[in-house]
């Protein structure tokens, strides 16, 4: 049995083949002080394979203008290549219509879309939303909002000494009072992967709906928001190898349609005089204004690049490189590794005891390492286990083993920095 | 690009260790604590401060703790015995000096007081890592003036601008 799953994992291993993905990254050959960049700030950021700066050179080189608006040729030609953008990330995330796919800002933009489009239509005083330990500030601040502005409740789902959230404890939060859920997909500052599947089926039994931050989940496995059955989905495209400013809120279209718009302006209107304005249909009421019409380009063929690798494969990729990164890290003396769920998607927080997280991120940039420092937006999450900060190597799947091998001698040489 | 080995010299990794006037005063007159909301450190420095015969602030003891990265510690440990005994008036350059070298904005080849407290300049090189130098310096200002809290990010914070310039 062994013997054939070693086998199984060589095969797959060489078959995807990590040097030519590399060198669709121009930004990997870089070098740091001499030595060769080792990227593994890859949750906080995703570095754009040439396809995608390609797409945005030929968009801003041949395609441009205001979309939605003229007849002449450019404006119809920028109107098409962005709602076929939004059909590329509706196929990605497996929704079930387009106009269900709306372009943000980011996952940040995406929450706050639905705090103020759903929550302060919808939430009242009184009523209670539940969140987890492990959300990013992202996920929390607004709906601290909503409840000080509703006098609502927030109810916060503890998590265990692994890092994953108490299923029971889950589900004994709910009660008559319970209106929404707010639930990471998987947590930027310990890697686990939560059964939201699972927690979204408790919560639609008890008629409350669900907002997943996937964030963290769509750059690292296939997701599909009807098999999920989630009813809002928020992710950015900058952590999916495409540009900064743009991301995606899915929802499903009844609860779109029911909520209030968060912006006002051009684009979100059918028709607007002093006395009325009628709102347009979604996805465009939720789009007001110019939107990041060439990020939005850039994000669909980022979608096409990943899709041509294959989520599947990409999270096998990096499946095995925290494997053999957690296997190595988990032998060194002095170091602790934050996060031990069983199931786990391309994180690794850490400590080195007697070491500061600033100090270990300032020396292993000295190596060429490129980690996050800090407490990664997630305090609750750093106050659980009783530490101000973490170091954290979050991996893509255009990092290698020997990156990983360049990681532990950078941790090694720390230690004896301050040995 | 600057040497980052530099800024980890043995004098520094030994303040980290070995940190100078930790802990608490008996007898402080003032006090503030700093915080630096990049990172969640702390630090708070306690001052016994009185005035001579001639009516001069003199800083007679004082002592610092908190959570920090070895950057900070170090750099508290080192500015606890550069300025215990010091006039306040001389405590108060010392700290304009020591943030404008931080920052990269003193002439160390002109007569100044940093002395051994050079071994900090590498800092204005790691534009993230400033904060952690001269967190130390703001709560010592914040406490001769009796400010409750000292903050890297404080609006009315000198050095309260985005990292690259800071």
């Amino acid at each position: 049995m062994n013997a054939v799953l070693t086998a199984f994992h060589r095969r797959s291993a060489s078959a995807f083949d990590v040097e030519r993905i590399r060198a669709d990254f121009p930004i990997l050959q870089l070098e740091i002080d001499g030595k060769p960049l080792v990227y593994l700030d890859n949750a906080a950021s995703s570095q754009m394979p040439q396809a995608v700066i390609d797409r945005l050179v030929r968009y801003q080189t041949s395609e441009h203008a205001n979309i939605n608006r003229a007849v002449h040729y450019l404006s119809e030609t920028a109107t098409s290549a962005y709602e076929d953008a939004r059909r590329k990330l509706q196929r990605f995330i497996h929704a079930r219509e387009e106009r269900e796919v709306i372009f943000t800002s980011g996952t940040t933009d995406a929450i706050n879309l639905v705090m103020h489009g759903y929550g302060r239509k919808f939430i009242k005083a009184g009523d209670e939303i539940i969140l987890t330990t492990l959300e990013h500030h992202s996920n929390i601040v607004p709906w601290q909002m909503l409840a000080e502005e509703k006098g609502a409740t927030i109810r916060v789902v503890p998590i265990n000494d692994a890092g994953e959230l108490l299923i029971n404890d889950y589900e004994d939060l709910f009660n008559e009072r319970t209106r929404f859920v707010g639930l990471m997909h998987v947590s930027n500052a310990l890697g686990t992967v939560n059964p939201v599947k699972q927690m979204i089926a408790f919560a639609h039994a008890r008629g409350v709906p669900v907002l997943v931050d996937g964030a963290q989940a769509v750059p690292h496995l296939p997701v599909d928001v009807q098999d999920l059955d989630c009813d809002f989905y928020a992710f950015s495209g900058h952590k999916l190898c495409g540009p900064t400013g743009i991301g995606v809120l899915y929802g499903k279209a009844a609860l779109l349609e029911s909520m209030q718009p968060f912006k006002g302006g051009g684009d979100m209107i059918m028709s607007v005089s002093f006395e009325k304005t009628n709102y347009n249909t979604i996805p465009h009421k939720f789009e007001a204004g110019t939107p990041a019409i060439a990020a939005a380009i850039g994000l669909g063929a980022a979608v096409d690049y990943l899709s041509a690798i294959g989520m599947d494969a990409i999270a096998e990729h990096e499946g095995e490189l925290l494997d053999y990164a957690t296997e190595q890290m988990k032998h060194m003396t002095g170091v602790r590794i934050l996060g031990t769920a069983a199931n786990k998607a391309a994180v690794l927080s850490f400590t080195v005891d007697g070491v500061h997280p600033h100090d270990v991120g300032t020396l292993l940039n000295q190596e060429g390492v490129a980690v996050r420092t800090g407490h990664h937006c997630a305090q609750p999450v750093m106050q659980r286990f009783k530490v101000p900060a973490t170091s954290r190597a979050s991996f893509a799947f255009y990092n290698s083993m020997a990156e990983v091998d360049a990681l532990i001698s950078g941790i090694r040489s720390v230690q004896k920095v301050f040995a | 690009m600057a040497d980052y080995r530099a800024l980890y010299q043995e004098v520094i990794l030994d303040h980290n260790k070995k940190p100078r006037n930790y802990g608490t005063l008996e007898q402080a007159s003032h006090h503030a604590v700093g915080h630096n909301p990049l990172c969640g450190d702390h630090i708070s420095v306690a001052l016994d401060l009185s005035r001579d015969p001639e009516s001069v602030e003199c800083i007679n003891g004082i002592a610092f703790q908190g959570e920090s990265c070895a950057i900070c510690k170090a750099s508290a440990s080192m500015m606890t015995v550069a300025v215990k005994g010091k006039t306040r008036a001389d405590a108060e350059t010392l700290i304009q000096e020591f943030l404008a070298m931080a920052t990269g904005k003193l002439d160390l080849d002109r007569p100044n007081h940093i002395g051994r407290l050079a071994v900090f300049a590498g800092v204005r090189d790691l534009p993230t890592r400033v904060k952690c130098a001269i967190l130390p310096w703001h709560t010592l200002h914040a406490a001769f003036n009796s400010v409750a809290t000292a903050s890297t990010e404080a609006a009315q914070d000198p050095m309260h601008a985005p990292i690259g310039n800071a």
